[in-house]
């Protein structure tokens, strides 16, 4: 028997075998991030059904500025106290996250594609189509990005569409610039070269052969890049470019709650920068297991 | 070497070109400037007159000359709101950003590159987990927000400072904390993997074969060489904290370029918003070519792959 124990780990069938790598692999995902992100997400879609007040209009019968429930004067029906025009904190995070959320995802999502979408453009095709796409993406990444922004903002106006394309063009030229250089590299390869003489079209070789091997490295820039563009969103709605009032958003909930500071209503500044950084700690975590994960030349990114 | 510093240059002004071109196109596509400078309701008379009188009314291509000529003489056009040349406002503010700029930058380096060296030196041990927390925070947190909190806690609980303005240096202590955080943690992580980088290459071993004491090994020949990029970093971090510290600026009433750049917003003072921005782009374009020349006269192979 115990000569045969070594065999039996390697004979195991297939599928248990496939189950333990499984195992291993979900042991490795950061718990605290994959479940501040699921409540994240989880707040945002059923916010109707989980706010207790609504997030725009004053709660009937409660104060101005109520403190949260385990202060003197606090009250269950708005446990996290209440802000300026008496409505309820608790009720404005929960829709405030669909917000964060919302644009954070979609803004990612039209930055990635098109910054994918140019570099592979640009590292594939060469000549003076990279030229003018890569000096396109010097001269916008010289701006930095919140004043671009800023300045993006101001001249189309607020509203949460606008802000997501905003993000969307202000943060393409990272990707860009990664992603032309994997091309550069990916085009010399020998599977590239071979589809090329077997008379595949240019845009056949770059949707077979070269936009699956650049998604990696989307996947692993958009999830480090989520986080930053939260908090510009958070930043463009706290400076009143961003989402417009009365929307629950978080940077605008501490743009409002800015004139109370000195008198001490902490609450409403306190929480709406928790949820942030919370959100915006979990991204990161999760960025930087999936970039192990998936890419580990991108480690010193 | 001059033919590597002619084609910077020539890289940077094509850089200039595309980004007065990309803020120029965007100030015209998104609106009539002549309705944002008239008042609301205006009669079809008056925006023609405005139209003439800021040279509206002339085709784009000769309206963008105009525009890079004045650029190129100084002129950044005429605040609205304050009636006074953009450059005039800018500088005035520029000593004040500097100064905070300033402060933050100091701040940042005595917490990161010290930080970053540990953490480097003593891998993965204990002091090396508190630095990746550090610097997860720090990326994080976002640094208004943090200003906010630092407001509450030392200017309206504590009352040892005050909570806005400009004035002696105890106004400078929140907003630099503030600004310096974010980049007090990207130095962090610089440091550390560029030392790592630097610890394991051939010369540190040969240093360490010698019998040369570790303190000689990193403080000599480790550290010289692994500051280079986080220098680098720092002085390209000073110029985007004067410009784009709006945010914190706003929050402490700062009087610098970020908060001129807000007041801009506010008034609809579209030529302060575009001057503001077109001088951020150009002191980036600027500062990316000096560190581009300084490695090239530290590195003979940067200049010579090319």
């Amino acid at each position: 028997m115990a000569t045969t124990a070594p065999t039996a780990r390697t004979a195991l069938p297939p599928v248990v075998r496939g189950l333990r790598r499984g195992v291993q692999r979900v042991r490795e995902v950061p718990l605290l991030a994959v479940m501040i992100l699921a409540a994240l997400v989880v707040v945002a879609v059923f916010a109707e059904l989980l706010a207790p007040h609504d997030p725009t209009l004053p709660v009937r019968g409660a104060r101005y500025f109520a403190p949260p429930f385990w202060m003197a004067g606090g009250s269950l029906e708005t446990p996290l106290g209440t802000d300026f025009q008496g409505r309820d904190v608790l009720s404005r995070l929960i829709f405030g996250a669909r917000v964060s959320l919302l644009v954070g995802l979609m803004g990612t999502l039209v930055a990635g594609s098109l910054g994918t979408a140019m570099g592979i453009l640009s590292g594939y095709l060469g000549g003076w189509v990279d030229q003018v796409i890569m000096r396109l993406t010097d001269a916008w990444l010289a701006l930095p990005s919140l004043v671009f922004a800023i300045f993006l903002a101001t001249m189309v106006g607020p509203s949460m569409w606008n802000i997501i394309i905003i993000l969307g063009l202000v943060y393409w030229t990272r990707y860009a610039r990664v992603i032309r250089g994997e091309v550069l590299s990916l085009r010399e390869r020998e599977f590239v070269k071979l589809a090329e003489i077997a008379g595949a079209s240019k845009l056949r070789v770059i949707r077979r052969h070269i936009l699956p091997n650049v998604l990696n490295t989307t996947m692993v820039l958009a999830s480090l890049t989520i986080g930053v563009v939260i908090i510009a969103e958070a930043s463009l709605s706290f400076l009143g470019v961003g989402v417009p009032p009365p929307q629950p958003a978080w940077g605008l909930m501490l743009s409002e709650a800015r004139p109370t500071l000195m008198a001490g209503q902490w609450w409403l500044t306190v929480f709406p920068g928790v949820c942030i950084l919370l959100v915006v700690l979990a991204t990161q975590l999760f960025g930087d297991w999936l970039r192990v994960r998936l890419d580990p030349q991108l480690r010193n990114l | 070497m001059p033919r590597f510093i002619a084609q910077r240059v020539a890289y940077s002004l094509v850089t200039l070109f595309l980004l007065s071109m990309t803020i120029f196109v965007i100030v015209r596509l998104t609106g009539d400037p002549a309705l944002l400078m008239a008042e609301p309701g205006a009669r079809p008379e008056d925006l023609a007159r405005i139209r003439a009188q800021w040279g509206l009314d002339r085709p784009w291509p000769v309206q963008y000359v105009s525009f890079i000529r004045n650029v190129v003489r100084g002129e950044l056009g005429r605040s609205f709101n304050y009636r006074l040349p953009v450059s005039e406002l800018y500088f005035q503010r520029l000593g004040n950003s500097l100064q905070l700029a300033l402060a933050a930058t100091l701040i940042s380096v005595c917490i990161g590159v010290p930080a970053g060296i540990v953490s480097a030196v003593r891998v993965n041990s204990w002091w090396d987990n508190l630095g990746k927390a550090v610097a997860l925070l720090g990326l994080s947190i976002p640094g208004f927000w943090l200003g906010l909190v630092l407001i509450l806690v030392f200017a309206v609980w504590l009352r040892w400072l005050p909570t806005s303005g400009a004035g002696d240096w105890r106004h400078l202590i929140l907003p630099a904390v503030s600004l310096g955080w974010y980049f007090a943690a990207s130095l962090l992580r610089l440091t550390r993997s560029s030392m790592l980088e630097v610890l394991g290459s051939e010369y540190i071993k040969l240093a360490r074969l010698k019998g040369l004491p570790e303190a000689v090994v990193i403080g000599l020949h480790a550290f010289k060489n692994a500051l280079i990029p986080v220098f680098t970093l720092t002085g390209v971090n000073l110029v985007i904290m004067v410009n784009a510290a709006v945010v914190i600026e706003v929050i402490f009433a700062w009087p610098g370029i970020g908060r001129l750049l807000f007041e801009g917003i506010f008034q609809r003072d579209f030529p302060l918003v575009q001057g503001v921005v077109l001088m951020a782009g150009f002191m980036i374009v600027l500062v990316n070519l000096v560190v581009d020349i300084l490695y090239a006269l530290i590195d003979p192979r940067i200049r010579l792959t090319r």
